[in-house]
């Protein structure tokens, strides 16, 4: 099969998956997660073959993977879709893949695949677990989710939304891969709808990314009117970009390049919540826990990434190599902002998961900063290190919580909250397997020197920002990074290390082999996944590995970014922050035992600097008042209504008046009544001349007949004259 | 030959007469011979008219022995309702035969 081929092929087995559990299997569990595995896993072998392909070709960024159909008929010509995989394609085709799969192997096991149903569960609410009897006593183990079928349905049509967006080479299919992985995260997140709080935070999601999509097709739009294409390979051509670069626009003095740049990256700033529609993601965490390690790692935040990557040539049209553009600079300043301002937040967060939420914000935001800089290579990196680490770090702390629950069912004690980490506390004996691999996950987050890939991916953003003189970027990034490690050390610290500090964390288990598998070929891909990308010029170990990744992906682009020289403070910096943040964090927690020990819980930090309130007071209030007051309250009932019910009074009026002086009076009293009283006069009157004699009757003819008589003599002698 | 206005004037004599009876005798079978005496009028204007038309023209002739045909009909049934009449009421007198009124 030629490459080309199976790049259309790819995204199908999800679907067909979803389809088929839809229609047909949704009654059988097994048959249902099997078919969706099995279709990750035909998508990932797919890619598999593909991503070696790609390696095997020269020149791959000048050549690439490519083949379209005409697909819709836009007056003469015709709108082409198809599938294009340059080297950045199929670096993204790599991790998206084995996490996808990682993801729905894992599921398997988070949702109890093997449990006995629970005797109270419900759909649309997480199983409580159930009541089995062994050996004459009884005791509650875990029950199977009851909605495990449709679970894996929706996860294969997230998956394809995914290979969708990846392998379209064209904005348009592009799109729509994006807004199949936003409804599909609203349904996951709302998964459990039954939970308030869970339909909530699905409608916020929705709603929240649904602003930047709106902006983002804004974008396409104009893009689509001001070139006739929204292909990428047309779009980026030198001839296209110069013109988009050289026309200005009335906006803010940007040129249409920057104008579309701009606008696209308002939907990445709503997918890949970005700072300010950054407040979906947190809530995101209602959903179960593949799903936000499907979202915040595999695919739905990515995607914002990669989409700012896929029109990197765009955005940069009009950059000549000194000073940003508006554009640019934008987007630098809100990755940075939005890199220190999460990771603030992530510091005073107890939920285990909400800390991770927070975290990947915080990445993001390192790599939306890294393409506001320039540094295209150095932000696809850590796009794709950032993918396996946090997909790692999502499914270990989902096994931590199912580890606790486990705990919570031993004692049957459910005020106790599994996921809170001041209800954790020396899981390492508990769960060495998920403490091992989530240790790697963490410092790869934290970026810990030299073995993790975290290390290598932030420390190019850092030296890119330091080489090319941003050092506002440079600064923040680098606190950002330092409590990175710090709010990381600290949730390694309260969930693992120290003393269980309740029963249940006491009685946690490890989880079962569908979980922790994954979490062990995530770990080795977060360490090793580093080592493609180690600097030429890094001081003892460059130049031993070949800066494959540099290369690779570098080839992407038609002006291939040259390897930064080396420069020891960004590197000193790194390491100061990354050692500094784990040893703090570890200095501050390890004797904290509870909530009210913790120094850091401020509640400007803890409330997530109030935006969800400012929003609410900002945008959902005044919603609400307009819907209900000026809407409904006013126009609809006050003046709508008002008018309506002018209506009924006044043909009323007419009504009346039309029965009381053209009914009653004219048709009943002069027309019906009349016509009665007339023909009743005649009647009477004309009676008498109906005497029953003959001969009067006979008279009465007679002088009929000479009246008659008489006027036709005369008509006839004096008008007409008889021939 | 005997001007065409002398028939005329026989006719209309014999038509007036005729007229006359009709209106003011009270006895019924009376009023029937009036009736007769009009009809005949009519006929002898058939008749004159037809001997000082075109003679060849058959019409006249035949519209007078129509109205014999229909008189003598006419005759038969009105004096079969006299009859009828009088038995039931004893009386042949045209004012006394006035149920049909108001």
């Amino acid at each position: 099969m030629t490459t080309e081929a199976l790049i259309w092929l790819i995204p199908l087995p999800p679907v067909l998956a979803f389809f088929l559990i839809v229609l047909f299997t949704n009654k059988n569990k097994a048959l249902s997660h099997g078919l969706a595995v099995g279709a990750a896993f035909l998508s990932w072998l797919g890619s598999m073959i593909v991503f070696v392909r790609a390696l095997g070709v020269e020149h791959l960024g000048e050549h690439p993977f490519e083949s379209s159909v005409n697909w819709l008929p836009i007056g003469d010509t015709w709108f082409r879709i198809g599938v294009l995989i340059d080297p950045t394609g199929a670096a993204v085709l790599f991790f998206v893949s084995i996490t996808i799969f990682m993801i729905f192997l894992y599921s398997v096991g988070y949702q109890n695949f093997g449990q006995p149903q629970g005797g109270n569960d419900v759909k649309g609410l997480p199983p409580h677990g159930a009541t089995v009897e062994e050996h004459g006593h009884k005791h509650v183990v875990p029950s199977v989710e009851p909605m495990y079928s449709r679970f894996f349905a929706f996860l294969g049509l997230f998956a394809f939304g995914m290979y969708v967006l990846v392998v379209s080479d064209n904005l348009l299919t592009f799109f729509v891969g994006w807004e199949i992985m936003g409804l599909c995260s609203y349904l996951l997140i709302g998964f459990w709808y039954a939970k308030p709080s869970a339909r909530d935070a699905a409608v916020k999601a929705f709603m929240t990314t649904r602003i930047g999509d709106v902006f983002m097709l804004l974008g396409i739009a104009y893009l689509y009117s001001a070139t006739g294409t929204l292909s990428f390979r047309e779009i980026f051509t030198e001839e296209t970009l110069q013109v988009l670069a050289t026309t200005m626009t009335p906006v803010l003095g940007l040129s249409a390049a920057g104008l579309i740049g701009l606008l696209l990256f308002i939907g990445t700033v709503g997918k890949s919540a970005q700072f300010p529609l950054h407040v979906w993601l947190p809530d995101a965490m209602e959903g179960p826990t593949p799903v936000s390690a499907m979202i915040h790692a595999a695919t739905m935040v990515s995607a914002g990434v990669y989409a700012v990557i896929r029109m990197f040539p765009l955005i940069t049209a009009d950059f000549t190599g000194h000073g940003l553009t508006t554009t640019m600079s934008i987007i630098a300043f809100i990755g940075a902002f939005t890199a220190l301002f999460a990771a603030t937040i992530a510091v005073a967060q107890n939920d285990i998961k909400r800390v991770l939420a927070y975290s990947t914000i915080s990445q993001l935001g390192y790599m939306i900063a890294a393409l506001g800089i320039g540094a295209y290579v150095a932000a696809a990196f850590h796009l794709i290190t950032h993918a396996f680490f946090k997909a790692l770090l999502f499914l270990g702390s989902g096994s931590v919580i199912h580890g606790m629950e486990h705990g919570v069912l031993h004692t049957g004690n459910h005020h106790v909250d599994p996921q809170n980490m001041f209800n954790m506390g020396g899981l390492r004996r508990k769960m060495p397997i998920t403490f091992w691999t989530f240790l790697i996950g963490g410092f790869a987050l934290s970026g810990f020197p030299l073995i993790t890939a975290g290390f290598w991916s932030k420390d190019e953003i850092l030296a890119d920002a330091f080489g090319h003189g941003h050092l506002w970027v440079f600064g923040t990034l680098a606190i950002a990074a330092f409590l990175t490690a710090f709010y990381t050390m600290r949730q390694i610290t309260l969930t693992f290390l120290g003393e269980p500090r309740t029963k249940e964390a006491e009685h946690a288990q490890e989880t079962p082999w569908t979980m922790t598998v994954p979490l062990i070929i995530l770990s080795i891909f977060a360490i090793g996944y580093g080592w493609v990308g180690i600097p030429e010029h890094f001081p003892g170990l460059g130049g031993l590995v070949p800066n494959w990744f540099h290369e690779f992906v570098g080839g992407t682009l038609a002006e291939h970014p040259e390897a930064l020289a080396f420069n020891w403070i960004p590197l000193i910096t790194s390491l100061t922050v990354a050692l500094g943040g784990l040893f703090f964090g570890w200095l501050v927690y390890r004797n904290v035992n509870s909530v009210s020990e913790d120094k850091l819980q401020i509640p400007l930090l803890k409330n997530k600097y109030y935006f969800d309130e400012a929003y609410d007071f900002l945008f959902v209030k005044p919603a609400y008042w307009v819907a209900e007051t000026l809407v409904s309250r006013w126009m609809d009932q006050g003046l709508i209504d008002g008018i309506l019910h002018i209506f009924g009074p006044v043909t009323d009026k007419i009504g009346s008046f039309i029965r009381k002086y053209i009914d009653l009076l004219i048709v009943n009293e002069a027309v019906g009544d009349g016509s009665y009283k007339v023909t009743w006069w005649f009647g009477r009157n004309l009676r008498t001349v109906q005497t029953g004699r003959i001969q009067q009757y006979l008279m009465f003819a007679l002088f009929v007949f000479m009246l008659v008589g008489a006027a036709l003599y005369f008509y006839f002698r004096y008008f007409r004259q008889l021939a | 030959m005997v001007p065409l206005s002398w028939y005329l004037i026989l006719a209309a004599a014999l038509f007036s007469i005729g007229l006359f009876g009709v209106l003011s005798r009270r006895n019924a079978v009376a009023i029937l011979l009036g009736i007769e005496l009009m009809l005949n009028s009519v006929n002898i204007n058939l008749a004159a008219f037809w001997r000082y038309g075109n003679v060849l023209d058959m019409a006249g002739q035949v519209f007078a022995i129509i109205v014999f045909a229909v008189a003598a009909a006419e005759v038969a049934v009105g004096l079969a309702l006299v009859i009828s009449v009088y038995r039931k009421r004893n009386t042949v007198i045209a004012d006394d035969i006035d149920m049909m009124k108001w």
